[in-house]
């Protein structure tokens, strides 16, 4: 068994690799403009007014609260209909970037509020404005306590970002699945994601069915419009 | 015009939080070069009046004039915080900043003084709270008293035209307190003007031009040291200072 493993490794290393540099460059990406809108979320929710607050406390409620994969089947199949066409790997990628922004958004709200009131109040007594206030002396040190919380993050990213390849991304599960579907010895793995990979075309067919009755709709639907105009 | 040599002016001012009214019509002035110091038991009010000068906390009514500025109704506060430096009991050093950049950060976001410039200032407000060996250490590494003075030197930077301390020496061991209350003593000496909430009567007693005694939002009683302590109009004000002069000594200073 342990020899079919070293074997498989073995003859297929590029593929693994390909497979691992786009888990990695996913996780990446998704970490750093996740890191990037989470922060501006989270500051907007402690500092903005009211209307603001709840705006954006509204979306990463929505966020943190519908599972990932549902999210990315929406950007993937559900954006086509109005119009908005992405890859496999911009959907995933989106998915990642919303989904990780709203967690973050949590994490840092939550550094925020650990630093100590006296830190605003000192700078404002200079005479700093609110958000040079905010910039020079909260951001800094916000940063300095989220990292252990982003450190988290990126770990669940890399692992999130397996959920790619229901919708065909090319990530390290991906990868895993072409070459375990291509190896018999390995057979529990290319049963599963065999059984994936049929699951995804069946998704794919249902969800382009469902696309085509839309789409049918909304023509029906700009008819009768311009019928009545 | 006789009015405006003052620096600083408050007049009725009034502030209270929910029912809680903290402060009921106070009013005194400051001139160039003086150290007042307001004393009086807790919760009367004392910290909010200093905050309310520097407008962190918006009074109710009433007026406060930094020489003719009617701060109370100043569009650009920020400006004018930037001329009244204050010192906090609890230091509020910005934590992730060493001693200098503490003390440059300031003139470098508020004046718009360029790096080099602001790093000299800091260097002279270090040395002149005799900090300079500290200067890169951050306020973690620093004890109460040296953080105290590095706060004191961050309010310098700014070229105040008054220096507000809110407790100045309450939050260190007793053995820090002597540190921070000489360097407050060689501002007073060099004719800084100082408002000072604090309960060192030695300090009140040898360094102050003029002791304000409040309770329950009002004051009670102001004069020399020498008057309160000596001669008290009101029977309070001889008990409160008995008080505490019992209980923190007459001190050194």
């Amino acid at each position: 068994m342990f020899n079919n493993i070293v074997e498989i490794v073995v003859n297929h290393w590029p593929d693994f690799l390909e497979g691992v540099g786009m888990t990695l460059l996913m996780a990446m990406i998704a970490m750093s403009l996740g890191t990037f809108f989470g922060t501006i979320l989270a500051f907007l929710k402690v500092y903005s007014n009211k209307f603001v607050v709840s705006i954006v406390s509204g979306f990463i409620e929505i966020i943190r609260g519908t599972p990932m994969l549902v999210q990315i089947f929406i950007f993937y199949f559900g954006l086509p209909v109005y119009g908005i066409r992405m890859t496999a790997f911009g959907a995933c990628i989106l998915g990642f970037i919303i989904n990780s922004s709203a967690y973050q958004a949590e994490y840092t709200r939550g550094a925020i509020q650990s630093i100590e009131q006296n830190q605003m109040t000192a700078a404002r007594s200079l005479g700093m404005t609110r958000n040079q206030s905010i910039f020079s002396v909260i951001l800094p040190q916000t940063i300095k306590r989220a990292i252990p919380a982003w450190t988290n993050e990126f770990i669940y990213l890399l692992k999130y970002t397996s959920l790619a390849y229901i919708v065909g991304a090319e990530e390290l599960m991906e990868k895993a699945k072409v070459i375990a579907s291509r190896n018999f010895l390995f057979l529990k793995i290319g049963k599963e994601t065999g059984n994936s990979w049929y699951g995804n075309r069946q998704i794919k067919k249902i969800a382009s069915k469902q696309k085509l009755k839309k789409l049918l709709k909304k023509k029906e639907k700009l008819k009768n419009m311009k019928k009545v105009a | 015009m006789s009015e405006n040599k003052h620096i600083l002016r408050v007049e009725n001012l009034r502030k209270s939080f929910g029912d809680n009214v903290v402060l009921k019509d106070v009013s005194f002035t400051m001139d160039k070069g003086e150290t007042k110091v307001i004393i009086g038991p807790s919760g009367t009010g004392k910290s909010t009046l200093l905050t309310c000068i520097n407008q962190l906390v918006k009074p109710d009514s009433g007026t406060i004039y930094l020489k003719d500025i009617n701060v109370t109704k100043a569009e650009e506060m920020n400006k004018i915080r930037a001329r009244i430096g204050f010192v906090f009991q609890d230091f509020g050093l910005f934590s992730h900043l060493t001693a200098m950049r503490n003390v440059m950060i300031g003139p470098v976001k508020v004046q718009k003084m360029n790096k080099e410039d602001a790093k000299n200032l800091a260097y002279e407000e270090l040395k002149r709270v005799g900090l300079l060996e500290h200067a890169d250490k951050y306020p973690a590494q620093l004890s109460g008293g040296q953080k105290q003075r590095v706060g004191i030197a961050r309010a310098l930077a700014m070229q105040p035209e008054l220096i507000l301390f809110d407790e100045p020496t309450s939050a260190l061991d007793p053995e820090l307190i002597g540190e921070v209350l000489a360097v407050m003593k060689d501002l007073a000496d060099n004719k800084m003007t100082m408002l000072i909430v604090t309960h060192e009567m030695g300090f009140a007693r040898t360094v102050s031009d003029e002791i304000i005694f409040m309770e329950d939002g009002v004051i009670v009683e102001q004069g020399t040291p020498e008057k309160l302590f000596k001669n008290p109009e009101h029977k309070r004000t001889g008990e409160f200072l008995f008080k505490l002069t019992e209980l923190y000594g007459e001190g050194d200073e």
